[in-house]
């Protein structure tokens, strides 16, 4: 069979499933990616607040998830929900099973390793903000929620702008892993389709080469961003 | 802690231990090896050395290392005639030796593009003032260019050995039997739900040691800016 047949859409090539695949690793990697920053932005907050118990947990926490294997904190997260969420429907509807969404497990994982690291990059980029910024804007009477939407956090966006992207790319790559947890992502739509064709080489390249390009496009994207972003600093360098 | 569990199960996560440890130093050392002579392609003016150069970093930096292991490990036994001929088949039938082979060269396009940028960083005035005192193009290098770039790279290389320990649980995918491999074993033979945390626990303590020796390493490298800094 061609390179052609292999990957047309019909009923002997495998077109449709990998880009069923592709479809699912975009959705989970962009699902995941507010969830990452949220906490992230959230964790950097606890670090960088006055509470001292707050900071230490969130510290631990992310020292924690920053150590440990993806495919690991995958699987911890997997089957560690699976347990907890069992034992509470144990006590209280005895007797029903429950089997925890695959795609969710995954986002929830990625999601906190997205964060831990996103956390070191927010606490950074708040730290740079000059103090006056926040000081100025409570001058003005703004409140705080409005001193953080509309001064704080454009400004964090443009000193994060790097920091973050690569975990983008770092993140569309972990989504790899996901398909251990059977979510039929990219990588495992290749694999069924290599363990009924016999054709390694050419699907496993096949897929190295979306990845790529996926790496590609949100490379550009990533440098719009930044060009965007730094409109306002052209010519003051 | 359950003591029976650890009696049954520990002596096969240590050995899985020494295992991941195996894979993720040879790996680092040779790809470090390999690494260096692949930055000064990248680097280079001819187009013959930098164009595959870059190619070679952008594919392995761009895809997941999930993937490049299973074209490796399953792509070599669709190739198994031509392999066999090299007499290289005994290498690539092993799944171990399939994960060392990924593994080193993810790590080297890594590790070349942290050079690269470090070399990349150093004032051009360096090189010159090498050349205008009459030194080699080696000498240049390996006295008066590496020495300064490997302050910048020092950090970075240690993050990514770091991130190549993490990797290295991938290699249980394709049952190399290493930590992360015999954790997957216990827990499906007990389903005791703390295996995995033993695991987490060890791999927590090896990325802490690594980045404390690496600490030791930076103040080695940069005794000489110390009083400049006080």
């Amino acid at each position: 069979m061609g390179a052609f047949q292999l990957l047309s859409f019909g009923p002997e090539g495998w077109g449709s499933q990998l880009a069923s695949g592709v479809w699912l690793t975009i959705r989970l990697a962009v699902a995941t990616l507010p969830f990452g920053l949220a906490s992230g932005l959230l964790l950097a907050i606890m670090i960088n607040g006055r509470n001292r118990m707050l900071s230490r947990a969130a510290l631990v926490f992310t020292t924690i998830f920053r150590a440990l294997p993806e495919l690991l904190t995958i699987f911890i997260i997997y089957y560690g929900l699976q347990f907890l969420i069992q034992a509470v429907v144990d006590a209280a509807w005895p007797g029903t099973s429950i089997e925890i969404n695959g795609f969710l497990a995954g986002l929830f994982a990625l999601g906190v390793v997205f964060a831990s690291f996103a956390s070191e990059i927010f606490v950074a980029g708040l730290r740079a903000l000059p103090k006056g910024q926040a000081e100025a804007a409570h001058a003005l009477g703004l409140s705080r929620g409005t001193a953080f939407v509309s001064v704080i956090a454009p400004q964090l966006f443009r000193l994060t702008l790097p920091g973050v992207g690569n975990l983008w790319f770092v993140l569309l790559k972990d989504t790899a892993l996901v398909s251990v947890i059977s979510l039929s992502d990219l990588m495992r739509q290749t694999t069924i389709a290599v363990s009924n064709t016999k054709q390694p080489i050419f699907f496993y390249g096949v897929t190295c080469l979306i990845y790529l390009c996926l790496s590609l496009v949100s490379g550009a994207v990533v440098a719009l961003l930044e060009v965007r972003t730094n409109r306002a600093y052209r010519g003051a360098r | 802690m359950n003591l029976e569990l650890l009696q049954a199960y520990g002596p096969r996560m240590l050995s899985g231990l020494v295992t991941t440890l195996e894979l993720v130093f040879i790996s680092a050392g040779i790809g470090a090896l390999m690494a260096l002579p692949l930055a000064l392609a990248r680097n280079s003016r001819s187009r013959l050395l930098s164009v595959p150069a870059k190619c070679y970093i952008l594919f392995f930096r761009g895809t997941p290392l999930l993937a490049q292991l299973f074209l490796i490990y399953y792509g070599a036994g669709q190739m198994r005639g031509p392999l066999d001929a090299f007499h290289v088949w005994w290498f690539f039938r092993d799944a171990f030796f399939c994960a060392l082979f990924a593994f080193t060269i993810n790590t080297t396009a890594y590790q070349a593009e942290i050079l690269r940028a470090a070399l990349g960083s150093l004032p051009r005035g360096q090189t010159e003032a090498a050349a205008s005192l009459g030194l080699g193009s080696w000498v240049t290098l390996v006295r008066v260019l590496l020495p300064q770039a490997m302050i910048l790279a020092l950090r970075p290389l240690g993050n990514e050995l770091i991130l190549s320990l993490k990797a290295s649980a991938i290699a249980s995918i394709v049952t190399v039997p290493e930590l992360m491999q015999a954790t997957k074993l216990a827990f499906a033979r007990s389903f005791e739900f703390q295996v995995y945390i033993w695991a987490a626990v060890i791999y927590f303590l090896m990325v802490e040691v690594v980045r404390r020796v690496w600490i030791l390493f930076e103040r080695r490298l940069t005794r000489h800016l110390v009083r400049a800094a006080v």
